[in-house]
Formats: C-alpha cells, structure tokens, sequence
C-alpha cells in the first residue's frame, strides 16, 4: 500500500498540475465575461470545485469509516484520517469565495442562505472530527470513535441540509437567494469541468501523500521502514 | 446500586469468559429498560445538583436575553421562541456529559457491556432516565420563561409540545457524543462541539413551530417534522451508543 501511494502521488501531481494550468487559462483567459456579472463570475472556477469537493471528501470519509469499522481495514482509517482536514480545507475555501463573490453580486459578504448555512455545518461537523481524533489519546480508541462519528454525521447531512432548506424558505422568502442561472456556454462550462477534475485529482495526490506519511508513522517499528530510511540516508 | 444482587452475578458471569453466560437470568428487553430507567431515576433524584442546576442555567440563560437586547415588549415576543429553544438547547447539553461520566468512573459501565444483556436496550434505558430528570424539567418550566419573555398566549401549547419532542430528540443525539467522549476527563466543550451541528434541525423546527404559532399560522408541518426526527434518534440512536460506549470502556482497559 505504501509503494502503491508512492508511485501515484507524481503521477497525480503533474495530472493536477496540468489540468489546473488548462483550466486556468481557459476559465481566466479564453472564456468570455458574463453579460450580467463581468469578470466576476471567474471566481466559479474555484468556488465550485471547492463545493463539490468539500461534499465529496466526507462522503468518501464516511464510506472509508465504516469499511474500517466492519472490516477492521487500518488502510480505510488512515484514509479517513487524512481526508478530514483536506475536506475542512475544500469547505473553508468554498465558503470564503463565496463570500468574495458574494460581496459584489448580492452586496453582503454573508447571507443565511439555505447553502450557505449546510457548508458551514458541514465545516462545523469537519472540525468535530478532528478536535474528537485529538482529544481521544489511545489511536484505536480514537479511529473507532472518529469513524462512528462520521457515520452519524453523514446520516445527518441530508436531515441538516433540508432542514435548513426549509427553515430558509419558511422564514424570509423574499430574499436574493434564488437568482435564475443561465445555462452555461461551452465555453465556460469546459473550463468549469477541468477545474472540478483538477480538484479530485489534488485532493487524490493529498491523499495519497498523507496516507503515505501516515503509513509511515504507524508502522514505525517495522523492519521496511527502517530499511527505507537507511536508504535516504535519514 | 440498587441490584445489588444482580450485579454480583454478572461479574461471575463474567469471570467465567463464555460464550453463554450461565449466571445471567433471561429478562425480557422491557424490563431491563426499565431496571436501568428506574436505577438512574433514583440515582438522579439523590444528587441534587444532576437535574436542578441545568435548570438553573435555563432560567438564568434565558434572562440574559431581556438584559442583553433590551426589555420592550414586542421585540421580546419576536425573539421569545428562539430564545427559549437555543437556552433549552444549551441547558440539555450541560447536562450530557453527566450522562455516563459516573457510571464509566466507578466501573458500572464496563459491567454493562460484559453483561451479555443487549447493551442499546440498556442504553434506552439510561437515556430515557436521563431526559427525564433533565429535559422534562425544562419542558414543565417554559411556560413561565415563556411569560416572562411575552410570548403570545396561544403558543404555550405548541411550546410544551415542541419541547417534549425536541428535548427527547436531543437527549438521545447528545448522547452519542456522550458515549464518544465518555473516556476523556473535561469532555464538556468538545461534547457540544460534536453534538450541536447535529441538533440543527430539532432546532430549527422547534422553534420554527413556536414562532409560527406565535405569528399566527399552523404548527403541525413543524410539529410532524420534529416527531420525525424523535422517531429516527429514539430507534437509530441507541445502536451507535452502545457501540461507541463499547469503544470508550475498550480504551481504559
């Protein structure tokens, strides 16, 4: 498993890389501004990625927990592990250009938008995790718990995310939250695609570089490691 | 404490190391819930301090509101089933952490979890007990809080109702984190950061059917939703409370 991640993580790398440049340049440089927004819309380019990406790392979080809590499968809890803090990273980013791009479009740097609200919890729910796997000091105890944690936590989001869906539309209906979205050109929309594929694959190369990391750690005493380490001269 | 008896025989049951334990006496899954609801009941009831202070905390937490925003009338009857609904919430997870602090320190817990009785039935009982030496009160107090704070006579119905469904919902959700956190000391702040993104929704429709009956409008789409919810947390709940109780008593050995 860990030659597995070592011989991904450049491949992942220079795919990210080039999907980012590719993206980019034709999210910033070729596709045209928008006729209501100017230039501003641009920001989609990360914001979306970064949306999607902080829903699926949990979802892959979740999926990895409970693998490692009916199998018993060390390499599903390290992979839980390190996903949380790229996850909470994905759902800080998301929420700080929406706020960027908030501020221009609809005048305020927060609204409580029924979204808005459920990627802040989702942020809240990412930092539960993280502060239950520090307090918890045997590791054992600390993976099993973590991952019920984030089993109840992804059995929660629909019930969170509809929840607030419906508390917005109760409450103040009236508000800017819903604008009609055109259906995008072409031209806007491959870049948006490249960006998401950028995304996915740096968050597999993060991935794959903190698993690798984490192996490592966890496996100190083994015999392999030491071998590897005498080899790079550490 | 209060089965004496009954708890020496599980601990030779226990010594024993089998597969079927032959000192355990078949009790129906009603009754063992009951054994525990009735044992932490009195429990509670001999420590004054378990179900009084976060009722205190409820009083004092709601009449900061009126001193913090300003006494007027009208715009306390606005805020009221807000306000009510977030002090309860807070006062509920106060007094989580109580929950299965004492019973993991003295040793208890652990004999629940070898006893070879089903421990999420177990656990329905604790919980069960619980919310009623600490959200029923809470729940009986509102009204007057809902007075001091103007809130419109007609909601003090869908206040009570809203409370009984909520505090039950909460009781058995912050008790997930209860059993998650059970094996650290000084648990209290991490337990509301764990717990609090998940009581969200039973938040938001409790006080969502508050204020919509104070506004003047229907209650029961709120009303169904929160009984919803209580009926997922009481029937899923107890299954990932008996396995993280079974995590935090495996960390101390």
């Amino acid at each position: 498993m860990y030659r597995f991640a070592d011989r991904l993580a450049p491949w992942l790398a220079g795919l990210c890389v080039l999907c980012l440049v590719a993206g980019l340049y034709l999210g910033l440089v070729v596709a045209p501004a928008d006729y209501e927004q100017g230039d501003s819309y641009r920001i989609i380019y990360i914001h979306v990625p970064a949306a999607w990406m902080s829903m699926f790392v949990y979802v892959v979080m979740a999926t990895s927990s409970a693998v490692f809590l009916i199998w018993r499968l060390k390499i599903a809890d390290m992979v839980a592990l390190a996903s949380a803090p790229i996850g909470a990273a994905f759902t800080a980013v998301a929420l700080l250009t929406g706020s960027f791009w908030g501020k221009p479009m609809w005048g305020t740097w927060w609204i409580w938008d029924a979204r808005l609200t459920s990627e802040l919890l989702l942020l809240f729910l990412y930092l539960g995790y993280l502060a239950l796997r520090g307090a918890l000091e045997t590791p054992q105890s600390a993976s099993k718990a973590a991952a019920i944690l984030a089993i109840v936590g992804v059995v929660n989001i629909p019930i969170i995310h509809f929840s607030v869906e419906w508390w917005n539309t109760l409450h103040q209906p009236a508000t800017i939250t819903k604008f009609d979205k055109p259906s995008m050109h072409i031209s806007m929309l491959r870049p948006l695609l490249l960006m998401v594929l950028a995304f996915q694959l740096l968050y597999f190369h993060n991935l794959m570089v903190r698993v690798r990391a984490l192996i490592l750690q966890r496996e100190n005493r083994a015999s392999w490691v030491a071998e590897l380490a005498e080899k790079n001269h550490v | 404490m209060t089965h004496q008896g009954q708890t020496t025989g599980q601990v030779r049951a226990v010594s024993s190391e089998n597969a079927s334990y032959p000192a355990r006496a078949e009790v129906p899954v009603g009754k063992l819930c009951a054994r525990f609801f009735h044992r932490d009941i009195r429990l509670a009831i001999r420590s004054t301090g378990q179900w009084l202070n976060p009722l205190l905390f409820f009083v004092i937490v709601v009449s900061l509101f009126p001193l913090g925003i300003g006494p007027g009338p009208n715009m306390l009857a606005t805020i009221a089933p807000g306000v009510l609904w977030v002090s309860a919430l807070l006062a509920m997870m106060l007094s989580l952490d109580t929950m299965f602090a004492h019973d993991y320190r003295d040793g208890t817990l652990e004999q629940m979890v070898v006893s070879g009785y089903p421990l999420s039935v177990i656990v329905i009982g604790k919980v069960l007990a619980h919310w009623v030496t600490s959200g029923l009160p809470l729940v009986l107090l509102s009204p007057l809080l809902g007075l001091m704070m103007q809130l419109p006579t007609d909601a003090y119905g869908v206040l009570i109702l809203s409370l009984l469904l909520g505090t039950l919902s909460l009781s058995f959700i912050g008790a997930i984190g209860a059993a998650l956190t059970v094996s650290i000391s000084q648990s209290g702040v991490l337990l509301s950061l764990l717990v609090l993104p998940l009581t969200v929704p039973v938040l938001i429709f409790g006080s969502g059917a508050v204020s919509a009956v104070a506004t003047g409008l229907e209650a029961s789409a709120h009303v169904s939703l929160l009984a919803a919810i209580m009926a997922l947390s009481v029937s899923l709940a107890p299954v990932a409370i008996a396995g993280a109780i079974r995590i935090g008593v495996a960390a101390s050995r």
